[in-house]
Parts: C-alpha cells; structure tokens; sequence
C-alpha cells in the first residue's frame, strides 16, 4: 500500500530556449512565475493552491536574491506556510524535493512550488574573473583562480594522479552525453562530437578542455509536489519520491576533504538508498550533475555505481550513451542540453518525464526507477533523491 | 618614472585573518596552531577545528610543503590574469598538515607533479600585500 502522504512531483516545467537564450529576453522573477504556471497547469492546479516555496537562485544579490523565497512569494502574489531558501549551489533544487517531501510527510504544507530562473548568457555570461576578495576567497582570488572551473581541473588531476584516469576518459562522459542531445529537440549543442574532437578542443584549465565543461545558457524551471492522496485526482501520472538524502563537506576547494572522492555525495546517495530501501543496481535511469566531465566520475564513485577510482573505466567504450547498458544524463545534460548556473532542477525534470515516458527518441525503455543526484559550490554539496512510479 | 600599478585582485583582509597577511608582509608564512590539541589549522576560525577550543595562537611554519594537486590555468581569472596565462594555481599540502592555495613559481610550467615538493617564497605586490607563492624545490 502507499502511504497517503508519500510526496509525489505532480507538475514540471522548464524554459524553451533557443540558442541558450530566452527568446525575447526575460528578467529572471518573469522567466520563474511562466515556469510556475505552465507546472501547475501541467498537474491541474492554480497558483491559489500554493502553500509551500522553495527557491534558490543567483540572481539579485545582495537583495532581492538573498531572500529569493520572500521576493517570489511577493511576486506571485503568495502568502507560503512553508518556505525554504536553501542554498547550496547546483544541488539546491534536489535538496528541495527532499525538504518539501518531509514538509508534505509533515502536513507543513500540501502543495509545494519550487522554482529556479537564470538570465545568465543574456546577462552577460559567467565570469572566470571578478570574484569576491573577501571571507574564503581572499585566499583564492589574488592568485588568478579561475572559477570555477580551476576548482574541478584541481580535482580531476588529483584523480588522474591517485588512479591513472585518462583525459579520454573524461571525454568519454563528454561524447555520450552528446549522443543524448542529438536525440532532445531542446539541446543546445546537437553537432556529432567525438573523443578526439574534445581533446583536441582549447584546454581551458588543464586537464579540462572546453568540451568538458558546462554550456553556458539562460534558463529556468519548475517542480510541483504534493501527497500521493492529492495527486490521486490530479492531471499527470504522479512520480514519487521515494528517498532523499543531502551532504555538505566544504566551501572553497581547497578545504575539500579529499579531492578524488566525493564524500558529500556518499553520505547523501547513502541516505537515499537507504530511505528507500533499494541501492544502486535497482536504477533504471540516472541524472547526474555534469558541471564538467570530472563532476560525473566523482559522483559515479560516490553513489556506488563502480568502486573509487573506476568512474574512468565505467564510463568506457559509451557505455553511457544512448543504446549503452547506463542509460545517464538523457537530456543532453549540462555538458549540450542547457546550463543556467544552477543546474539541479533540469536533472529531476528530466528524471520525470522519463518516469513519465514522455521523452520520444531519447526515452528509456520501462523506466520505473531514477536516480537524480545534484552537486552544488566548487564539489562541496550533494543531494540524492530517488524516483520512481507512483 | 612612475611603477606600472598592481592590476591584479588583492585579498581584503579581516580581524580574523590580518595577522596572516601581516606575517607574509615580514616575509613568515604564519598558521594558527592549538595550544590544546597541537594541531594546525587553514584557514583562521574562531575555533579549532580539530577540537574546538578557542586557545590558539599563530605560530610561523616551515614554508615547505608538496603539492596536493595542481592546474595550468590556459584562460586567465578575467582580464587582470588574461596576459599571465599560462600560470599555475596549486592546492600545497604544508608540512604542518594544513592545505592553502597559491600559485607554483616556475619558468618551466612542465616540471610541475603532484608531489613535487616545494617551499614558500613572498611577493611584495603592493606596499601593503605580499602574496606567499611556492617555487618548486628541485631533487640535489
């Protein structure tokens, strides 16, 4: 039997783009309230059945963006009994789910809106320069880090270094990921992209070269939970969320407790796993957080997918490409599908619709279980959540 | 006659973390050491890490260390770095346990390894901050 108030994502939606851009232009509080409408109207709901918000965003700081919950709650007219500002960088929307599940579990709330905008390429793209000199990072800017890429090249060499992983290898993660985006219509990058053609592409920090790196879009999303009972009369077959669990290890890079393991991430895929009582081997389909190729062999490792330092091997031969036996990242990811910064809401709206069976070419044949794991900060925060049919 | 100026972003210290850049000023790379369990720490806080006691002092280091891992950074950090690249940016194990950043000092940026040692070298940018930067520490 489901338990009445097991927490269900009920309605999802993300931003068209084109070419990384908002067509049109949009500030980041209109790109969330479409985004929010077009979720509700997806499960059957209105805006006045919102009593929960969760937001996270990099927008408008110090303020509005400093308390992003209250901004949007004030511009979409709301008055929330649950809110929740949390962030931890890219991983922040799954640590929401988990949040507005034990919130629906709790009865804080019945119907949770979590919601994420970015103008980021038509607001002048992300810098690798101009960061703060204060707080941490008066240890790292006046030596010319380039952020935040450098943060992961510092991490993949050491990985290279205790294990043997090759640039290849990377790139490997890179290619499939690719082969995904040739199949999603809503892919920026959808140009053929071999193993070669990402090592031959600019080093950027050595040993990331550009194509192991994230695009760099626009973009916003998304997500409606409530109850298992509510969802029962709701339009859209509901997705359950069936375990969560989140970790934080650091800030700044060099305070990572060890740079070739993901420990955020093994504390918290744990806690999913156990929450939900299944492990790695039972996931018809993962989303993982590919900031840059180097993010998605940590995190592999992490969640138990392959043992410490095999994420290279794993990922040979396109073993996570379409038609490969680790279906991984089926949108295209953030490496070709869409990057706004804050990458974590397009993993479990992906997550979803493939649940949902809703992803024509690229779908996963019978997936009935998900695994959506989201890393935020320079790989200083994780949050699993498991997914699967209600 | 006048000196080209330090266009580069300079640290803002803080009541935390001014005796560190006070002690690179006077050419020491300074660390705060625990006076209850012994253990050194970086970056400065309050409280110990290790056991949380606030009974610590800054003591001078050896300035030597290996590197714990390294990048060449091909793209300069925004406009202020774009004509340095390529340069090195490292996470240095010191010798006292504690990891900082900085950059490898190098005419040969290939002679850079994960474990290579090294040692602490001052660079005077301004009359106000020396930036400690690491030299490789080549095998007799």
């Amino acid at each position: 039997m489901t338990p009445r108030n097991r927490a269900c994502i009920v309605g999802i939606a993300d931003t068209p783009l084109e070419k990384g851009r908002v067509p049109g232009g949009a500030t980041v509080m209109q790109i969330q309230a479409r985004a929010a409408r077009d979720a509700l109207a997806e499960a059957g709901l209105g805006m006045d059945d919102v009593d929960g918000l969760l937001v996270a965003g990099s927008w408008g700081m110090p303020r509005p963006g400093s308390m992003s919950a209250l901004a949007m709650a004030e511009y979409l007219n709301l008055q929330p009994r649950y809110l929740d500002n949390t962030n931890a960088g890219g991983s922040s929307f799954e640590m929401h789910v988990g949040h507005a599940a034990m919130a629906l579990e709790a009865g804080a709330c019945e119907v949770a809106l979590i919601l994420y905008g970015s103008d980021q390429r038509s607001g002048g793209g992300r810098s690798l320069g101009g960061r703060p000199n204060w707080f941490d990072l008066q240890f790292e800017t006046p030596w010319g880090m380039p952020a935040p890429v450098g943060a992961y090249a510092l991490a993949a060499r050491r990985h290279m270094h205790e294990y043997g992983t090759t640039a290849e290898q990377l790139a490997e993660v890179a290619v499939a990921t690719r082969q995904w985006a040739r199949l999603n219509p809503a892919a920026m990058m959808r140009e053929p992209m071999s193993v070669a053609d990402v090592l031959a592409s600019p080093m950027i920090a050595d040993p990331l070269h550009l194509f192991d790196c994230c695009l760099v879009t626009d973009g916003g999303g998304a997500i409606v939970m409530t109850t298992a009972e509510r969802a029962r009369d709701l339009a859209k077959r509901p997705v359950a969320v069936r375990g969560y669990g989140e970790c934080a290890t650091h800030l700044s890079i060099p305070e990572m407790p060890d740079l070739a393991r993901l420990t955020c991430a093994e504390r918290a895929g744990a806690e999913a796993y156990r929450k939900a009582g299944m492990g790695p081997r039972d996931m018809d389909v993962v989303e993982i957080y590919d900031s840059f190729t180097i993010t998605v062999l940590l995190s592999l490792e992490a969640l138990g997918f392959c043992a410490p330092g095999e994420g290279g091997a794993f990922v040979a031969n396109q073993r996570t490409a379409p038609g490969g036996d680790f279906p991984m990242n089926t949108n295209g990811g953030g490496l070709s599908y869409a990057h706004p910064g804050m990458y974590g809401i397009f993993l479990l709206i992906e997550a979803v619709r493939q649940l949902r069976g809703e992803c024509g070419d690229r779908q996963v044949v019978d997936a009935e279980l998900a695994l959506v794991h989201g890393t935020g900060g320079t790989l200083s925060s994780g949050a699993t959540v498991i997914l699967s049919r209600e | 006659m006048s000196e080209k100026p330090y266009g580069k972003p300079l640290p803002m210290p803080d009541l935390e973390t001014q005796p560190f850049w006070d002690g690179a000023r006077a050419g020491r790379l300074r660390l705060p050491k625990c006076n209850d369990c012994g253990q050194y720490h970086f970056l400065p806080r309050a409280l110990c890490p290790h056991c949380r006691s606030e009974n610590w002092t800054w003591v001078d280091a050896s300035g030597d260390g290996v590197i714990y891992s390294f990048t060449i950074a091909h793209r300069g950090a925004g406009p202020a770095f774009k004509d340095d690249a390529p340069y090195a940016i490292a996470i240095i194990e010191l010798a006292e346990g504690p990891r900082m950043m900085s950059n490898i000092v190098t005419d040969d940026l290939s002679r850079i390894a994960v474990d290579g040692a090294v040692r602490v070298t001052f660079d005077a940018v301004t009359d106000d901050i020396t930036l400690p930067k690491f030299t490789l520490v080549e095998a007799a």
